[in-house]
C-alpha cells in the first residue's frame, strides 16, 4: 500500500473548495460585484473636487485676456448656454455661483495719452448669498487681473511704484492624490472582510451540519488538512479577486501603483495576511453559530462596524477623537493604512511594521478565541 | 470454510451524560457476509455503529477491525473502511466526478471517477449534481463513494428508508454483488423484510442491548417452534410482491 499523502489530501479539499466557491454566486457577489460596483460609484463622485459654477452674460468679450485666463482655471466651469433671466435665477437659487460680464471699453485715441484714461476692460462680477463659492471666483478674479493690469502698464510704458510685498509662488509637483487611491484598498480591505468572516463561516457551518466533516472524519484524512484546504482554495479565490480588483481599479480609473508589479505583490501580501486574520473570525463565527440562519447576524457584528468606522469610505481622521480611538482599534482599519501607504506612498512591507504588528495582536487573539469555540459535530 | 471474525466488539458501552446509549454489547461479523443490525429508533444501533467506524468516542470495552483495535490504531482502520452516513450531504456545488475525485484524494487512492460511477450505474450522471439525483441515486452514489478505497469492510446506515419498491431491490442488487467480490457488509434497516432477504446474520438491539444473533432463517425456526402461529395465514404473494408484479420490475429514476 503506498505511504498516505497528507499533501494530496489538503489539495484535493482545496480543489473541491475553489471550485465550490467560484460556483457560489453569493462568494463572487460579495468579493468582487460590490467592491467594483462601490468603487464604480465613488470613483465617479468623488473625482472632481471643488467646481464654482460661473454663468457669463451675453455679450461677455470672450476674446479678452480675462476671459481666456479665466477659461484655463480648471476649478472654474464657465456656463454660456443659459439666458441672462435663466442665470439671473439661478444665481438666486445658488445653483450657480456666480455671473460674469466682461466688457470691452471703446478707447478714444483722440484723447491725451498721457494723463487718466478708461482701462481696455471693465469686468462685472456678481455673487450670490445662496454660495458660498463666490470667494473662490473672486481670488482667482483678483490674481488674474493683477496679472493683467501689471503686464499692460508695462506694455503702455507707465512706471510702477514697487509693490509693498511681492508674491512668488512654486508649486511642488506631486502625484495626484485621487479618490480611487484612497477608496480603492479600503474596497479591497472590506472584500477580504466578508470573503473571510462570512464565506469560512458558512462553508464550516453548512460541512459540519450537512455531515461532509463527519463523513470526511471517516476517511483517513487529517483534521489541518481539512481547514488547511479551505484556507488554500480561500486564498486563493480572495486574491484573484484582489489582483481583479486591482487591475480594474489601475486601468479604468487610473489607481496608482508606484512601483508596479512590485506594489501589487506587496499589496497580495497584505491581502493574504488580512484574509488570514479575517478567517479566523470566520471560525470563530462558525462555532458560535447554532444553524445557517444566525451566521449572518453573527457575522455583521464583525464586519459592520469594520466597514463604516475602518476608514473604507472616508478617512478616520473625519470621526470625532473618541471615535478615532475605536476605528484604532480595528484591524480593517490597519489593514487599509497599510494597503494605501504600500499603494501610493509606494512603502514597502518593511515601512509598514506598526500596523503589521497590530494585525499580527488580532492574529494571536481571534485565533486564540477560534480554537476555544470552534466545533468539527 | 471456517468463518473468520472480521470485526470483534466486546462488552462495549456508551454514555452520554447520564444517558446510557449502549450498555454492554458484544457481538462478530464474520468476514464476507452481510450482517445486519436490527432495532427500533434510539436502541443504539447507530452509535455502535459510529464507534465501530471510529467517529465516536466509546465509553469502554473493546472493538477489534481486521485486527486493528479502535483506540490505537483508528487511522489504520480508516483506510480499510468504507462508511455511508445516514443522512449525510456532500460538498456543495460539485457535480459527482469531482466528489469521487475529492474522496480519491482523501483516501490517498488514483482511481478515475468513471471506474467508480460505473459500479454503481451512474456514469450518465456524472456531471449531474448530488441533490440533483433520486433517492435510490443518491443511496447509490453514497455506496459508490464508499468503495473507492477498496475497502474490507462497509457499513451502510439505513440505505433503503425512503426508496420505493423498484430502487430498494436494485440497492439490494447492488449491496449482494459488493458482498461477492469479497466486501463484508454492516447494514441497519428497520425492515424485516429486507433483512430477511439480504442478511446472512442478525443482531437485534434494543435498549442498549443485544437480545440475539442469528441467521434469519434459524431466528424464524425457532419462533415457530416456540408454537408461534401469525393471527393471518400468510399467503405465497404479498402486496409488495403485487407492486412490482403490477408497476414491473425495471426501476425508475425519479
Amino acid at each position: 500500500m503506498n505511504k498516505y499523502s497528507n499533501t494530496r489530501a489538503t489539495l484535493a479539499i482545496a480543489k473541491a473548495s475553489f471550485r465550490s466557491i467560484i460556483r457560489s454566486p453569493s462568494a463572487v457577489v460579495f468579493s468582487l460585484a460590490f467592491p467594483l460596483i462601490f468603487i464604480l460609484v465613488f470613483a465617479n463622485i468623488g473625482g472632481g473636487g471643488v467646481a464654482v459654477d460661473v454663468g457669463v452674460a451675453k455679450g461677455s468679450d470672450t476674446l479678452s485676456p480675462v476671459y481666456t485666463a479665466l477659461r484655463k482655471v480648471s476649478v472654474i466651469n464657465l456656463i454660456t448656454t443659459q439666458t441672462a433671466d435663466e442665470m439671473g435665477k439661478n444665481l438666486s437659487k445658488g445653483s450657480i455661483d456666480a455671473i460674469i460680464d466682461i466688457k470691452k471699453n471703446v478707447i478714444d485715441p483722440s484723447q491725451s495719452p498721457v494723463g487718466p484714461q478708461k482701462s481696455p476692460f471693465t469686468v462685472n462680477v456678481q455673487y450670490t448669498t445662496s454660495s458660498s463659492k463666490g470667494a473662490i471666483l473672486k481670488s482667482v478674479i483678483v490674481n488674474i487681473l493683477n496679472e493683467i493690469n501689471s503686464t499692460y502698464q508695462q506694455m503702455s510704458g507707465q512706471m510702477l511704484p514697487p509693490p509693498a510685498a511681492e508674491l512668488r509662488e512654486t508649486t511642488v509637483s506631486g502625484r495626484a492624490y485621487k479618490y480611487i487611491d484612497f477608496i480603492l484598498p479600503g474596497q479591497l480591505g472590506f472584500s477580504l472582510l466578508s470573503s473571510g468572516v462570512f464565506g469560512t463561516a458558512f462553508v464550516f457551518i453548512s460541512l459540519r451540519l450537512t455531515l461532509v466533516i463527519k463523513r470526511f472524519f471517516a476517511t483517513p484524512v487529517k483534521r489541518y488538512s481539512i481547514v488547511l484546504g479551505e484556507a488554500l482554495a480561500r486564498l486563493t479565490f480572495s486574491l484573484l479577486g484582489a489582483v481583479f480588483i486591482i487591475m480594474v481599479g489601475h486601468f479604468m480609473f487610473g489607481f496608482t501603483l508606484i512601483h508596479g508589479v512590485v506594489t501589487v505583490l506587496n499589496m497580495l501580501v497584505l491581502s493574504a495576511i488580512g484574509l488570514i486574520i479575517f478567517m479566523g473570525f470566520g471560525f470563530t463565527v462558525s462555532g458560535i453559530a447554532k444553524n445557517e440562519s444566525t451566521v449572518p447576524p453573527l457575522s455583521n457584528i464583525i464586519t459592520l462596524p469594520q466597514f463604516l468606522l475602518s476608514g473604507t469610505f472616508f478617512s478616520v481622521t473625519a470621526f470625532p477623537k473618541w471615535l478615532q480611538y475605536v476605528s484604532n482599534a480595528l484591524p480593517l482599519t490597519h489593514l487599509n493604512n497599510a494597503m494605501r501607504k504600500v499603494a501610493f506612498e509606494g512603502a514597502g512591507l518593511g515601512d509598514v511594521t506598526h500596523q503589521l504588528f497590530i494585525l499580527l495582536l488580532w492574529g494571536i487573539g481571534v485565533y486564540a478565541v477560534a480554537v476555544k469555540t470552534f466545533k468539527w459535530e | 470454510m471456517a468463518k473468520q471474525p472480521i470485526i470483534t466488539v466486546n462488552n462495549l458501552t456508551k454514555n452520554y451524560g447520564d444517558f446510557a446509549a449502549v450498555k454492554g454489547i458484544s457481538f462478530e461479523v464474520y468476514e464476507g457476509e452481510i450482517f445486519g443490525l436490527l432495532g427500533p429508533n434510539g436502541a443504539g444501533k447507530t452509535t455502535t455503529l459510529e464507534i465501530i467506524e471510529t467517529l465516536r468516542e466509546k465509553t469502554s470495552g473493546e472493538v477489534m477491525v481486521d485486527g486493528f483495535s479502535i483506540d490505537k490504531d483508528a487511522d489504520s482502520i480508516k483506510k480499510i473502511i468504507g462508511v455511508q452516513l445516514q443522512a449525510a450531504g456532500y460538498y456543495p456545488n460539485l457535480n459527482l466526478s469531482e466528489l469521487i475525485s475529492l474522496f480519491c484524494g482523501l483516501y490517498g487512492i488514483t482511481k478515475t471517477p468513471m471506474e467508480m460511477l460505473e459500479k454503481v450505474a451512474l456514469t450518465d450522471k456524472a456531471k449531474a449534481k448530488y441533490k440533483e439525483l433520486s433517492g435510490g441515486q443518491k443511496q447509490r452514489f453514497s455506496i459508490a463513494t464508499t468503495l473507492i478505497n477498496d475497502p474490507r469492510i462497509i457499513f451502510l446506515d439505513e440505505p433503503t428508508t425512503g426508496l420505493d419498491p423498484q430502487a430498494r431491490r436494485n440497492l439490494w442488487d447492488l449491496i449482494r454483488e459488493i458482498r461477492d467480490n469479497g466486501t463484508t457488509v454492516v447494514i441497519t434497516t428497520h425492515y424485516m423484510d429486507e433483512a430477511e432477504v439480504l442478511c446472512d446474520r442478525v443482531a437485534f438491539v434494543d435498549g442498549g442491548h443485544i437480545v440475539g444473533i442469528d441467521t434469519p432463517d434459524h431466528f424464524i425456526d425457532k419462533l415457530l417452534e416456540s408454537g408461534f402461529e401469525r393471527k393471518k395465514q400468510v399467503k405465497d404473494a404479498n402486496l409488495e410482491d403485487v407492486f412490482i408484479n403490477l408497476t414491473g420490475k425495471e426501476w425508475r429514476e425519479g
